[in-house]
């Protein structure tokens, strides 16, 4: 009874490729590891973006760096470069590959890829230290991604 | 100019963070008696990584979190060494013996922490002090083996590393245990789960820097078995491995298996010539 609805909250929080969207394993990157084309076609929410980024169960990204608009929530680490400013520094579909997998763009980087599905090393499921049950999910959905893009783009210093 | 200009802004208010965010310079001498190597060269084998000083996970911890471990009273992880002394005189399992029966005091036991993982000759394997003080268990006292990670056997390591703190560790790395080590040292470097994270990735390439709002340490294993603030118990270093590889999204490896065993081989000789601390308290 238990497992059947572990499983069953499982199948509701797994998320079913949405019609438009690039699925992980067709995405196409350019020949610096940039993006070009959206992963759902939709625009993304700068604001929502935020949130992804500065809570913890969903993309943490400030656990690594310093981003002075996510301020209100404390404890930015040190481990990547500040995102202030990102906006000016980069593309959108430079950010879009970078979130989506850094490695293509930085082999060794320490940033893990967030629109990725295979080619790991004992993946688990999730947390539990335990083996997967079927096919993973991406750290983050396509619109996530987005959304996280269109935030990074509005970060301008100039 | 205006580039300058914000870059020295950036300078000074990231520059406190900076400061907390180092080792510190602080010396751990316990008891006003044992002084502990916490800093020190790294050994011949680590040329190659880009570390040239070993440190002490002591020195990324707060000033309150240090004290806690300078003084036997204040120090958590010693009510564990007492429980520890229980179990060395209590008698158990067919034989008839305990600890004390072949062993005299626990004052026996100095030195040994240091040392281990080491070559068993006659077993012909690499063992993990844990493994060493299972198979007096099973073997000479014919009792039930301790839950490799469990309370007492946490309770046995901090006893009997206890007896040799302050003494430098040195584990063998050639001969018999050298393929066991090259195997530690592949898994050490190995960016497991989804989240693609080695253990150097954060403990060699990062110590010194916040995670969000934990400071990266070495990553040493010189201090276990660890008191930690956080979870207010003894924590054995196979259980901290289990943990940090769980925290990567990966399937993690069975605590007192073939991988942690390699692996406790060549992260404790990443800390050769560091003091033995255990118990020591962390966060």
């Amino acid at each position: 009874m238990k497992i059947t609805l572990t499983t069953l909250a499982a199948a509701l929080v797994a998320t079913p490729l949405i019609a438009g969207e690039v699925a992980p394993a067709s995405v196409t990157f350019g020949e610096y590891g940039e993006i070009e084309q959206s992963l759902t076609g939709q625009p993304g929410d700068p604001e929502n973006g935020g949130l992804v980024m500065k809570n913890k169960s969903i993309g943490n990204c400030i656990a690594c760096h310093q981003v002075s608009a996510l301020s209100d929530q404390p404890f930015h680490g040190e481990i990547g470069p500040s995102l202030d400013g990102a906006g000016d520094r980069w593309e959108e579909a430079d950010l879009r590959g970078i979130v989506a997998n850094a490695k293509q763009m930085f082999p060794g980087t320490i940033m893990p890829a967030y629109y990725k599905t295979e080619g790991f090393t004992r993946p688990g499921n999730a947390y539990t230290g335990k083996a997967p049950e079927g096919d993973l999910d991406p750290l983050l959905t396509a619109q996530q991604i987005e959304d996280v893009v269109a935030f990074l783009v509005a970060q301008k210093e100039e | 100019m205006k580039f300058k200009a914000l870059t020295a802004i950036a300078a000074l208010v990231v520059a406190p963070g900076l400061a907390l965010a180092q080792a510190d310079d602080d010396n751990l001498v316990i008891n006003g008696e044992i002084e502990a190597v916490t800093k020190t060269a790294a050994p011949a084998h680590m040329e190659d990584t880009g570390v040239d000083t070993i440190m002490s996970g002591w020195h990324f911890r707060s000033d309150e979190t240090q004290a806690l471990q300078m003084d036997d009273f204040d120090n958590p992880g010693m009510i564990f060494v007492d429980l520890g002394i229980e179990q060395w005189n209590k008698v158990e399992g067919e034989a008839g013996n305990s600890c004390a029966s072949c062993h005299e005091g626990p004052e026996s036991m100095e030195g040994v922490r240091a040392v281990y993982p080491k070559w068993n000759e006659d077993a012909g394997e690499v063992r993990t002090l844990a493994h060493q003080i299972n198979a007096c268990r099973t073997e000479n006292m014919e009792a039930e083996p301790y839950k490799y990670t469990g309370g007492q056997m946490a309770n046995m390591e901090a006893l009997i590393s206890s007896k040799s703190r302050g003494m430098p560790v040195n584990v063998a790395i050639d001969g018999p245990v050298a393929e066991v080590w090259e195997r530690g040292k592949e898994l050490y470097y190995t960016r497991t789960g989804q989240l693609e994270l080695s253990c150097a990735n954060c403990h060699e390439d990062n110590y010194g820097n916040m995670i969000r709002a934990d400071h990266l340490s070495q990553g040493q294993i010189n201090g276990f078995p660890t008191y930690r603030l956080k979870n207010a118990k003894l924590n054995t270093s196979h259980a901290r491995f289990k943990g940090c590889v769980r925290d990567t999204r990966a399937e993690t490896f069975t605590p007192g298996g073939p991988e942690f065993i390699a692996l406790e081989l060549y992260v404790a000789s990443r800390g050769n010539g560091l003091s033995v601390e255990g118990p020591s308290v962390r966060n």
